[in-house]
């Protein structure tokens, strides 16, 4: 995780996307050749219902200074209400990384029917300009914790964090 | 043999039993190589953990493309593919077929898409290379993990259901039961026959619409292999492909459909000697009874009792002459919606179109001036079994003597419809040969372009100049009843710019005909719903790929015929309610569908009984062992969406393809190496 001082800072967004609206509206965005931001980088889930909250603290403690997740619009979900559960997920995620100091802008969810190519490019240039005005997340630098791991690293990090 | 381009094989193969991982980046000609640096990326991919080899070919999908991955498999060489090419939702089934041919799994396989996700929407190349990596490497790093699994399968019940009676669906029933097969088809209306059956004759042939279209829809009704359902529509889906339970509403038409024999004794009989009641199927030019039949080939032949009109229902007071009049004691006033259930394999929708509403329009003054009719109108005026029994007669009487068709309206709009739809071009050529020939009119057709693709349409254009009708090239700006000069009194007055001649132009007609343009059914987005389907931002339904999978649908074993996928004529809808019926024949005669590999299963000894995911599970899909405390996924039932997965709070819920572990690896792909 190198970062080289002289380059701007460019922000890596994970995206969650569900394979039925979002997915297939970011491959509408591509046919229709829509050039976006190229800081996001998608994972394809079946449902945005799938993504489990810890996908999204993953990818923030791996790297990500931003995470975007993408389902279908309420009433369309492929799966009846799998977009439901995400938002109540994301709703409480939201609360726990505002504890965390981390910005609201860091986490996003959107609706993005398969028609909607155009809000694809949207969101993921949006998205890029304000992570970029915030700056890196810089969770990656936190030692991880592992059962075989650092422990005195982490030990040491939480001295500095409850000092 | 072929020689792959660029192999390299850098890494050593690692130890029997673990996962030696094949990528291979496409170039996809240009679209991707013209974008990133595929030498880059397959030197990147090489040192990636796991990888054996990497390669990259011109075109993956190409039979020789896929031999390499084949190759590969077979020689041991690598034992999981990664191919980074287009979206997994174009190509994913042909790699992990290639892969399944190199005698493996087929879902030892990921994709990683770097056209529609990288080269097709990134501007600059360094970023578009940087960011393919990215995505190789995360499809790289979740392969690893991926667990062996068998396709699954599931027989495929051999009746059909097809919902909508028009040409398209009509055309699609009697292709499948001509063919053995057992079809359901479902009509909201009481009588099959759609649009079609309300047009007099079909461009570019002038063959007449019933002619063509009748005998197809007693054809329906006869066969054996056709359960023909009128004034019927679904009201719910449950099931998969193969496999759907649909719910069919029967609505009252207060006659019994097996004793009534169409003779319309009842009509003549009825209390209300006079028809007021505007006629849907006429839309409204012509007269019906509280009782009545659509037209006289309405099929089936059964009457219909309306009861918002039917003085028995509104008082309670008739002498009911209707029913003394009927020799087969079909009445039944105490019909109630009745509800069945039937099990089918697959699903045709054939829903159709409805025509653009012109009063959105107020500029060209329908619904204002009672002389600017709509060609569905128009269609019913020239219609020898219309209201006006085929003549060309004003609403206030009178037959026009110059005649002016509107193109484009509601088409081609940014303010209402922005697509062309198709039709309308050839249909208003068609009216004016029509008007022309019953009143003698002289006809201006005001378009903006003539658009007469398709066998002998053009020809038909030419065809039409040569018989005097006027074109007059521009996009109308009005049409007004103020007179401007002596000839233009008492008359409308279309106000068009003639941008040919490059001048407005003012011209005074008895008749504005305005050719309204296809649109989605109002009802479209609730139909979407109902069969899981998607649509457009414009409403119509989404096929899976618009050049090679044109009427299958995103669900599994639901196909598309006709306008209800898109703007259509005749010629093309029947084209694809052959293509549908032929798609449901390769199913049902294959007896078996593969299912989705991505179930949901739980791992009993992590299960600690909580029921969490009992209860949110959209599908039932999951039941509870409560001696046991543990839950199970009945994986015939489940889906594969996860949402059970994704708020298991001990991690027991997995999912098959996407494990939290996979997932997790696919994280850390995509962000740790690039």
């Amino acid at each position: 995780m190198s970062e080289d001082a002289s380059k701007p800072f460019e922000p890596k967004i994970v995206a969650f996307f569900c394979n039925w609206c979002t997915y297939t509206a970011a491959d509408l965005a591509g046919i229709s050749r829509m050039q976006y931001a190229p800081n996001v980088r998608a994972i394809r889930l079946m449902c945005s219902g799938r993504v489990d909250p810890q996908f999204v603290l993953a990818a923030l403690s791996e790297g990500a200074d931003g995470v975007l997740i993408g389902g279908c619009h309420p009433g369309d979900c492929h799966y009846q209400e799998g977009n439901h559960n995400a938002r109540r997920r994301f709703e409480l995620l939201r609360l726990m990384l505002r504890d965390m100091g981390i910005e609201d802008e860091r986490l996003r969810l959107e609706w993005i029917s398969a028609s909607e190519g155009d809000k694809v490019q949207k969101v993921c240039n949006e998205m890029t300009e304000q992570i970029r005005a915030l700056g890196p997340l810089r969770l990656a630098t936190v030692p991880r914790w592992s059962a075989d791991g650092d422990h005195d690293r982490a030990a040491e990090l939480v001295k500095q964090v409850t000092s | 043999m072929l020689e792959p381009e660029g192999g390299l094989t850098s890494q050593p193969i690692s130890t029997n039993g673990g996962p030696r991982i094949g990528v291979y980046v496409c170039h996809c000609g240009l679209n991707i190589a013209g974008k990133v640096d595929i030498q880059a990326v397959v030197e990147f991919a090489s040192t990636l953990p796991n990888v054996a080899v990497a390669r990259d070919y011109k075109f993956m999908c190409s039979d020789p493309g896929q031999e390499l991955i084949e190759r590969d498999l077979r020689d041991g060489l690598v034992n999981r593919v990664v191919v980074a090419s287009c979206s997994p939702l174009m190509h994913e089934a042909t790699f992990r077929k290639a892969t399944a041919k190199g005698g493996t799994s087929p879902f030892y396989f990921q994709m990683a898409s770097i056209r529609e996700h990288v080269s097709w929407v990134t501007v600059d190349n360094d970023d578009a290379t940087a960011k393919a990596k990215a995505l190789v490497a995360g499809a790289v790093r979740r392969v690893a993990l991926h667990e062996y699994l068998e396709p699954r399968q599931a027989s495929v019940r051999p009746d059909v259901m097809i919902v909508g009676g028009g040409i398209a669906g009509i055309h699609a029933a009697l292709t499948m039961a001509d063919a053995g097969k057992h079809v359901y088809l479902v009509e909201r209306e009481s009588t099959i026959g759609g649009h079609m059956a309300k047009f007099d004759k079909t461009f570019p042939t002038l063959d007449c619409a019933a002619c063509i279209l009748t005998p197809k829809m007693s054809a329906v009704r006869a066969h054996p292999n056709i359960t023909l359902w009128t004034y019927a529509d679904v009201v719910s889906v449950e099931g998969f492909t193969g496999d759907f339970t649909v719910r069919v509403r029967h609505r009252p038409r207060y006659v019994r459909e097996d004793l009534c024999t169409g003779c319309l004794a009842c009509i003549d009989a009825c209390v209300h000697k006079q028809a007021k009641i505007p006629a849907e199927f006429d839309e409204g030019l012509g007269k019906r009874k509280p009782i009545y039949i659509p037209f006289p080939q309405a099929t089936p032949p059964v009457v219909v009792v309306d009861p918002e009109a039917c003085i028995w229902f509104k008082t309670g007071k008739c002498p009911r002459p209707c029913i003394e009049a009927c020799e087969r004691d079909a009445f039944d006033f105490e019909q109630t919606e009745t509800f069945e259930e039937v099990k089918v394999g697959a699903i045709i929708l054939a829903t159709g179109f409805k025509t653009f509403d012109a009063a959105k329009m107020p500029e060209y003054g329908y619904g204002v001036y009672p002389n600017v009719y709509t060609s569905l109108e128009v269609e019913r005026l020239l219609n020898a079994a219309g209201p006006t029994s085929g003549e060309v007669v004003l609403r206030g009487g009178g037959k026009p003597k110059v005649v002016g068709i509107i193109h484009c309206v509601g088409s081609r709009d940014a303010k209402h419809n922005l697509w062309c739809s198709k039709v309308c071009c050839m249909y208003s050529l068609k009216l004016a040969h029509m008007v022309k020939e019953r009143t003698g009119a002289e006809v201006y057709n005001f378009y903006i372009d003539m658009r007469t693709p398709g066998k002998g349409y053009e020809e038909f254009y030419d065809k039409i100049l040569k018989e005097g009708v006027h074109m007059v090239r521009g996009r109308v700006a009005g049409v007004t009843d103020e007179a401007a000069s002596l000839e233009e009194e008492g008359r409308l007055v279309i106000r068009a710019e003639d941008t040919l001649i490059g001048s407005v132009r003012r011209i005074p007609v008895d008749m504005v005909i305005l050719a309204v343009g296809v649109e989605p059914q109002p009802d479209a987005q609730d139909v979407r719903r109902l069969f899981n389907i998607s649509c457009g931002g414009e409403g119509f339904f989404t096929e899976r790929h618009p050049k090679l999978a044109p009427v299958s649908t995103f669900t599994d074993g639901v196909f598309l015929a006709g306008a209800c996928q898109g703007p259509k004529d005749i010629p093309e809808t029947v084209a694809q309610a052959g293509a549908a019926a032929a798609e449901v024949l390769a199913m049902v005669d294959r007896g078996a569908v593969v299912l989705e590999a991505s179930t949901a299963f739980i791992d009993d000894a992590a299960c600690s009984g909580c029921k969490t995911c009992v209860g949110l599970c959209p599908f039932g899909a999951i039941g509870f062992d409560d001696e046991r405390k543990k839950a199970s996924v009945n994986e015939v039932v489940c889906k594969g969406c996860g949402i059970c997965v994704g708020a298991c709070p001990s991690g027991a819920a997995q999912q098959h393809l996407f494990t939290d572990a996979e997932i997790f690896s696919e994280i850390e792909g995509v962000l740790e190496y690039v």
